[in-house]
């Protein structure tokens, strides 16, 4: 199991090569030019190529590109030309933020898509299973940012049960300990007993969590659906039936255990796309998250931010498939062996 | 006669197909007494596992449905019972296991959890007594280095191996009585097939339980059965003692299954084996009578607007045919 953890790190190296080269090349070719965009339409000629000679964009573009992956390799994404403070300290200060909101969205539709997707197994062609389909597909054809702001639209501003956006009430001046809100909550609630900051967080965290989740639960509830059929119907759940083995414990152990293979997959890849999901969803949500930075960064053309922040996500995307790869071996004994 | 254990009467079961209704089972009668072996024999798609997984309500339903019979089970009525209670009997007083012993276990558990699930399951055991007592069943269908297969997973272990891992998953009880066996050496190869059948009878003998075999193969049947009841189409059309059907095959269907036999126990001089002629009819579109009429070499207009009643020939010998009067006695 070590030997396979260690294998499945280095493999990641030349993954993550590609991604960084991806990065510096797609925005270094793309027109625009960041000097330009920094020192606004009226800056002098004199004035642009000293900024350019400062940001080392007047050297040729391959050494560019060696003195960025120099950097990188030691977390230097730079400095954000807007704000003017390195692009690591500032993601570092928004990512539990994403994570947050990224993992309340995924606990949320993995826990709800696969419950939904074994009933409508259980009770095939039942009306809980074409109810629970029907709106799956309606779940999956719904575009994040619409539903987002329907959800904001009844939720808050019609019923006022949820707040519009922020992650806290501002009125608590909370200052972050983790930078995880309701963990910081938490911890407050241990020390001091008061349990406000806790149930605040929780409650700004519902609805951008939901609208994040729910395109991920439509997709995983089908997933689990189709898989619990098919294994629902394999000779080994016949033996556990004519052991007298009781119906619930074959349904969520027996076979659960089985179908989860492809879920497990596709709760990686989702967990994936939902950090690109959280772009829209954040800045919908007034969310101080990496999606609302990297939306803004973009566009102020903001180069090294943009760079830095489709790194971490992209890195992040790929830890998580191979977290998932390792899970695999984990559920699947037959994995394990090879 | 003592009181049987499994009593199975005018057993019907439907399933419901696409091209129109099936009537799988047509009305089958047999009984198994305590620990006795009976074959249930016949061709593939005759009904011989659709009968077996009747016992316990196995039968997928929808598309199956058991329409009429009763099963009595030491006295009580099978299919007249909760689903609780029957779950409660099945792995417990009534086991099974399966023709294909390469998927029937599950994959992801060891095998010793997956007998221990099944001991938890019946008795009030505390875990320790639930894992020796697994160990003991491992040892008992003779499984090398039972404490070492213990942790391991189905795919580690070959056909076999996990036929005889079924066996003890279905004596994991504390008072086994009655084990269904569905075709349990056809996935194997000839020489396992006579290791899993010795083990059968052995374990039979040991723990005086009764073996419900069904097979397809007559070799088998004549080595280990007790009784046997040969069907054809979803009716049972001979049962009795193995010795009488062998040496007395009174229904046609019998006479043809024996006389395709290569090592034929009637004709040792035959040179060339026989075949029946025809095939089996379509259960769509099958009348009520009975069904080998369109490859019966003996039959009579009676034979298609009625199933016969039982003549009985012996003391433990039936035979479903108007033809019996007319047959030579061999």
């Amino acid at each position: 199991m070590g030997r396979l953890i260690l294998r499945r790190i280095v493999q990641l190296i030349p993954t993550l090569f590609g991604v960084v080269t991806l990065a510096f090349f797609m925005l270094a070719l793309s027109p625009g030019d960041p000097a330009r965009v920094m020192l606004g339409e009226r800056a002098s000629q004199a004035r642009l190529d000293e900024l350019r000679t400062q940001l080392g964009l007047d050297r040729p573009l391959i050494e560019q590109y060696g003195l960025y992956l120099s950097r990188v390799v030691q977390f230097d994404f730079g400095t954000s030309i807007k704000s003017g403070r390195a692009v690591t300290e500032e993601i570092a200060d928004l990512f539990p933020a994403t994570v947050e909101l990224a993992l309340a969205a995924m606990v949320f539709a993995s826990f709800t898509g696969i419950v939904l997707g074994v009933l409508a197994a259980r009770k095939k062609n039942s009306l809980l299973d074409t109810a629970s389909m029907a709106a799956a597909l309606i779940g999956v054809s719904m575009p994040v940012f619409w539903l987002a702001l329907v959800m904001i639209m009844i939720f808050s501003v019609g019923l006022n049960l949820f707040p519009t956006g922020g992650r806290m009430n501002i009125r608590y001046y909370f200052t972050p300990i983790t930078g995880f809100y309701l963990l910081d909550g938490f911890i407050v609630l241990l020390r001091e007993g008061d349990p406000k900051y806790l149930m605040s967080a929780l409650h700004h965290l519902v609805l951008p969590a939901v609208a994040l989740g729910t395109i991920p639960l439509a997709i995983i509830a089908r997933v689990t659906r189709s898989s619990m059929l098919e294994v629902l119907g394999q000779d080994y759940i016949k033996t556990a039936k004519s052991s007298g083995i009781p119906d619930f414990k074959i349904t969520f152990v027996y076979a659960l255990r089985n179908a989860l293979l492809p879920v497990v997959t596709v709760i990686g890849i989702q967990f994936g796309l939902l950090l690109s999901g959280a772009i829209l969803t954040e800045t919908i949500f007034a969310w101080p998250g990496i999606g609302k930075w990297l939306y803004h960064a973009i566009e102020a053309r903001d180069y090294p931010a943009v760079q830095g922040g489709i790194i971490v996500i992209s890195t992040v995307f790929v830890l998580i498939n191979l977290l998932v790869d390792l899970l695999y071996s984990v559920i699947n004994p037959r994995i394990r062996l090879q | 006669m003592d009181e049987p254990l499994l009593s199975i009467q005018d057993l019907k079961v439907d399933f419901s197909t696409n091209r129109g209704l099936v009537r799988a089972i047509r009305g089958v009668s047999f009984a198994i007494r305590k620990g006795e072996t009976l074959a249930l024999v016949g061709e593939s798609g005759c009904g011989k596992s659709v009968t077996a997984h009747s016992i316990t309500r196995l039968i997928p339903t929808p598309p199956g449905r058991i329409t009429g019979g009763k099963i009595l089970f030491e006295g009580v009525d099978l299919l007249q019972i909760p689903e609780p209670k029957l779950r409660d009997l099945r792995g417990s007083r009534i086991s099974m296991i399966f023709q294909e012993p390469m998927t029937s276990l599950n994959p992801v558990f060891p095998i010793g959890s997956q007998i221990m699930d099944v001991l938890l399951t019946h008795t009030k055991m505390k875990k320790v007594d639930a894992r020796a007592k697994a160990l003991s069943l491992l040892e008992l269908v003779k499984i090398p280095a039972p404490e070492r297969r213990f942790k391991s997973y189905p795919h580690q272990l070959s056909g076999g191996m996990r036929q005889r891992v079924m066996i003890a998953l279905a004596l994991a009880s504390p008072n086994p009585g009655l084990m269904i066996a569905d075709e349990p050496t056809t996935a194997l190869d000839v020489t396992i097939q006579a290791q899993i059948l010795a083990l059968l009878e052995d374990l039979k003998e040991k723990i005086g339980m009764a073996l419900l075999l069904i097979t397809h193969d007559m070799g088998v049947v004549a080595e280990v059965a007790d009784r046997v009841a040969v069907m054809y189409a979803g009716r049972v059309v001979e049962e009795g003692e193995v010795f009488r059907i062998f040496e007395n095959p009174s229904h046609p269907y019998t006479r043809g299954l024996l006389e395709s036999l290569p090592s034929n126990p009637l004709y040792k001089e035959t040179k060339r084996l026989k075949a029946i002629p025809g095939s089996v009819p379509d259960m769509i579109t099958l009348g009520e009578g009975c069904p080998f009429a369109n490859r019966c070499p003996l039959v009579r207009p009676e034979c298609t607007l009625a199933f016969p009643e039982p003549t009985t020939l012996d003391t433990d010998h039936k035979v479903w045919c108007y033809a019996i009067e007319e047959e030579p006695v061999l």
